[in-house]
């Protein structure tokens, strides 16, 4: 679980956007936790989700690579216990958003052979092309 | 009658006379009408300056004088003693504030400064031209006052005040005094006992010739002002007198009811009749109406048969006793915040969860050798329960939770030396003094302190233990473990008398509902209402050496205002011209103190009450409310002043400044060679809701491109809501204008406080430049509007 954090000077941006995208303070966490052990799936996560606000705070973009981030389950939990009233699943939508809106082709669908899309769940298939739509 | 005026225009060494020139302007000043004298003189506030209006006033008969140089904030009271001097009312003075608003702002223009400072000289002399004599009115006030709560707070400003030869009546709601302190095990961070060193205070207190205690009552009602407050208080029958109760405890042992003991936060049980806790003052037996089976020997009357003193009377009755006070000390205290408004803890529905002042009553009643419940061996402390979370409307830190949970942590581990103790915390305030050594004793005797808070806790079905999980939010892990017992430490709310106590007395409260001081750094024990005085945790959370600092201070405060006797009333207030009153009851709910009733068919002012605003001004549909010193013909005067002789083509924008925040802010901006528009003219009143929309809507009919109002900020106020009139005497001049063809944009509203220095230059010069923009109002649009005022009106 230890995450080395690297402070980026130049990253002010990356906090703006987000705050811009999710409409959420976000400078206002005062990681207090909360969130973390109120996440029905921070077990699976590999980044809790106050350390997800915490890199966001300090602009660090490698919270874009995270897992946590796609396996937020928009359950709005922590977004209802936050003492600061920061709506967390906002964010963790806004970060997968910056990710999505890059465009990238992570599966070539039409490559892919009959027996891999027979093996692959229908909803797999789906994600990938969501780009797409959001 | 014609007046005698004298016009002194001071250079300030250069300070004026650089930018301003103070010739072309003592020429001005002496062509204006009543205008007899005028002197240029380079430092009005020297001696040489000062003897000059003296020996005018006393060979030339002046009987108005006009200054013509820096902020009345600064020199105001100098050439108000100056004129007293010389036989003249105070109020027959007025400083045009050509430093500040002239000089300074505009050094990089003269001919603007110049002719604004001519302006602003003109405004003066049109202004005091009317002014009439102020004398401030004086009431008697005698030596009584009212404590409400019998906390430390209380105890402490009633023992100071009775000390000083004053009569107190200490009223408390409890059967006992002492407040939450005397529930408490000990105090940080010197670990003393806290009843131990209450206790000398309660007995004090209970003994003092000039204290009335009265204890088990309520405040029913208080009426009245400043020097005459009429207080109602009920008494509850206690059903056991006080002098004959030998505390023997025969009673509560034949009692047959038992109900949860309040004193021990409802981990024991009580006796309907019972001794509220063994330090109760008055140290005197009480029957709990509520619990007991009933007030007649053949229900129950065990107890009478029991009391070999005699001292159970089922006769007695609620009491209602009438006081007078000339001032108040509401020191209504504090309630714990209530941790089932946190279902996710578990509060109430697990046995092993409690909350802080619980555990108090545990280590207190386990040191006397009666254990409450079990303590088990593993620990761990919940910070910031009901306080810094929005979620359950606090967003405050309640101040004394961290070092409470550090105190009671050190004393589970003397008590039991291997207990295993966490303190989870978000953010470790040890602020006080010695506190921050206390914290790290604690550290040292190995408390741990984990930063995180958990989301949620749950209990283990088979041995009750609460099992929980933390991020440690410095390593990022996840801490997950079973407590034998788990101690919430929950924040502090105004008590439900704190709110009861602000309805009735109308003080104000701030966001966080805690009753508001008058200022927040130099009044912090006033209230906004004259003879009312907040102590301890009634105004916010506090920890003892700070409720006990403020308690003398509110003593202190009431003291000030009683010892001579009588007190002089702020000039500043609204009256009533009798002949225009219509009797139309419109004013009496526009004021926001309730100082407006009314007599007969006629409007009165209760002037202790009022505090000034001059809110009520724009409720009268005949004004026939006015203000004393800023007049409503004084503030027209100022405006023809202002507009006088404006060609087409010049711009020219009123600015109201509230006294308190905006013209102090406004000479902050001038000190600091902040430039802005010279087509800003700054107008003083107390507050810009005295401005009506008639006043606006004239001033645009004489020639006006622009009006802005400045007010304080709420939190920094003087005056209750003020925002609210002013936003409502906007609207209905902006509709006028809209009517009228007028741009409405040309009226512009802004809350400030005396530091936003950036804030008013940027906002004043938007102002102008958008007058500027829209061009002057052409005449024929602006001669008709207060026609059209009264057609929106009705």
């Amino acid at each position: 679980m230890t995450t080395i954090v690297r402070v980026k000077k130049k990253n002010r941006e990356f906090l703006l956007k987000t705050e811009e995208m999710s409409g959420e303070y976000i400078t206002v966490c005062e990681q207090c936790g909360i969130c973390t052990t109120s996440c029905p799936m921070v077990d699976d996560m590999d980044i809790s989700p106050a350390n997800i606000i915490r890199l966001v705070q300090i602009g660090d973009e490698s919270v874009l690579e995270s897992t946590a981030i796609w396996l937020c389950a928009s359950c709005y939990t922590c977004t209802v216990r936050c003492p600061r009233g920061i709506d967390l699943s906002a964010i963790t939508e806004a970060l997968r958003q910056q990710t999505l809106r890059k465009s990238i082709d992570y599966i070539d669908i039409s490559s892919l052979d009959r027996k891999e899309l027979e093996e692959l769940p229908a909803i797999a298939l789906v994600s990938a092309l969501r780009k797409y739509t959001s | 009658m014609s007046e005698k005026i004298g016009v002194y225009v001071c250079h300030c060494g250069g300070n004026i006379s650089d930018t301003v020139n103070v010739d072309d302007v003592a020429k001005y000043a002496e062509n204006q009408e009543d205008v007899v004298v005028v002197r240029s003189i380079s430092h009005m506030c020297s001696e040489e300056g000062q003897k000059a209006i003296i020996d005018d006033i006393n060979e030339e008969g002046l009987d108005k004088i006009i200054v013509a140089a820096c902020s009345p904030q600064f020199h105001g009271p100098t050439f108000r003693k100056v004129v007293e001097k010389a036989g003249l009312n105070p109020a027959m003075v007025e400083m045009a504030n050509i430093r500040e608003q002239s000089a300074w702002p505009h050094y990089n223009d003269k001919k603007a400064a110049t002719e604004k400072a001519k302006l602003l000289t003109k405004a003066a002399i049109d202004d005091i031209r009317d002014m009439e004599p102020v004398v401030p009115e004086k009431m008697k006030i005698g030596k009584n006052v009212l404590v409400v709560g019998a906390g430390i707070a209380g105890i402490q400003a009633s023992l100071d005040l009775a000390d000083s030869g004053f009569n107190v009546y200490l009223v408390e709601k409890k059967p006992m005094i002492g407040g939450h302190m005397a529930q408490l095990s000990r105090t940080f961070p010197t670990n003393d006992c806290a009843s131990c060193i209450l206790s000398p205070k309660m007995a004090d207190a209970a003994e003092h010739p000039n204290i009335n205690l009265y204890t088990y009552s309520e405040i029913e009602s208080i009426e009245g002002t400043i020097g005459n407050f009429r207080v109602k208080i009920k008494q509850k029958p206690r059903y056991v007198d006080p002098s004959r109760c030998t505390a023997c405890n025969s009673c509560t042992e034949v009692c047959p009811t038992l109900v949860p003991d309040e004193n021990n936060e409802g981990l024991a049980l009580r006796k309907a009749i019972y001794l509220p806790s063994h330090v109760a003052i008055p140290h005197s037996y009480v029957l709990d109406e509520d619990a007991c089976l009933g007030l007649q020997p053949i229900t129950c009357g065990k107890c009478v048969e029991a009391c070999e003193a005699n001292a159970i009377d089922y006769e007695q009755k609620p009491k209602h006793i009438m006081i007078k006070a000339d001032t108040i000390i509401v020191a209504t205290g504090y309630d714990i915040f209530d941790a089932k408004r946190k279902p996710q803890y578990g509060y109430g529905r697990y046995e092993n969860v409690i909350n802080a002042l619980e555990m108090e009553r545990m280590i207190v009643e386990a040191a006397e050798g009666t254990p409450l419940r079990p303590f088990g061996k593993k620990f761990a402390f919940i910070q910031c329960v009901g306080s810094r979370d929005i979620t359950v409307g606090n967003p405050y830190c309640s101040r004394i939770c961290c070092m409470y949970a550090t105190k009671l942590s050190m004393l589970i581990k003397g008590m039991i030396p291997d207990a295993d103790i966490t303190v989870f915390y978000t953010d470790l305030r040890s602020f006080g003094k010695g506190y921050e050594e206390y914290y790290k004793r604690a550290q040292e005797m190995g408390i741990r302190f984990i930063r995180g808070r958990p989301g949620e806790l749950s209990e283990n079905p088979e041995n009750k233990k609460i099992r929980m999980r933390v991020e440690d939010t410095l390593t990022r892990e996840i801490l997950d473990d079973e407590y034998d017992l788990v101690v919430l430490s929950v924040g502090l709310e105004p008590s439900k008398g704190t709110k009861e106590i602000a309805q009735m007395l109308k003080i104000p409260q701030s966001s966080d509902r805690f009753l508001q001081e008058a200022h927040p750094k130099f009044k912090p024990v006033d209230t906004a209402i004259d003879g009312v005085f907040i102590a301890g945790t009634a105004q916010g959370p506090k920890d003892i050496p700070d409720t006990v600092a403020q308690a003398g201070a509110a003593a202190a405060r009431a003291i000030r205002l009683m010892n001579k006797g009588e007190f002089e009333m702020d000039p500043v207030k609204a009256f009533v011209h009798e002949e225009l009153c219509t009797g139309c009851g419109d004013c009496v709910d526009a004021c926001p103190v309730n100082a407006i009733s009314m007599a007969g068919s006629v409007a009165t002012i209760n002037p202790p009450v009022c505090k000034g605003c001059g809110s009520c001004i724009s409720s009268c549909p005949t004004e026939a409310i006015d203000l004393r010193l800023f007049s409503n013909k004084g503030v027209r005067d100022k405006i023809t002043g202002i507009l006088e002789g404006k060609e087409p083509g010049e711009n020219r924008v009123i600015v109201f400044a509230d006294d308190m925040c905006t013209y102090r802010l406004a000479d902050g901006v001038g000190t600091a060679k902040m430039e802005y528009t010279p087509d800003a003219y700054i107008v003083r009143v107390p507050s810009s809701s005295r401005v009506t929309p008639r006043i606006m809507l004239e001033a645009f009919e004489k020639g006006a491109d622009a009006i802005f109002l400045g007010e304080c900020e709420k939190a920094v106020s003087p005056y209750p809501d003020t925002h609210g009139p002013i936003e409502r005497n906007i609207a209905t001049a902006r509709k006028v204008l809209e009517k009228a063809g007028i741009e409405p944009d040309r009226i512009v509203f802004s809350p400030f406080v005396t530091v936003m220095f950036k804030g008013f230059t940027a906002k004043v010069n938007r102002l102008a430049e958008v007058a500027r923009e829209h061009g002057n109002i052409p005449e024929e649009k602006r001669k008709g509007l207060l026609k059209l005022l009264k057609e929106v009106k009705e």
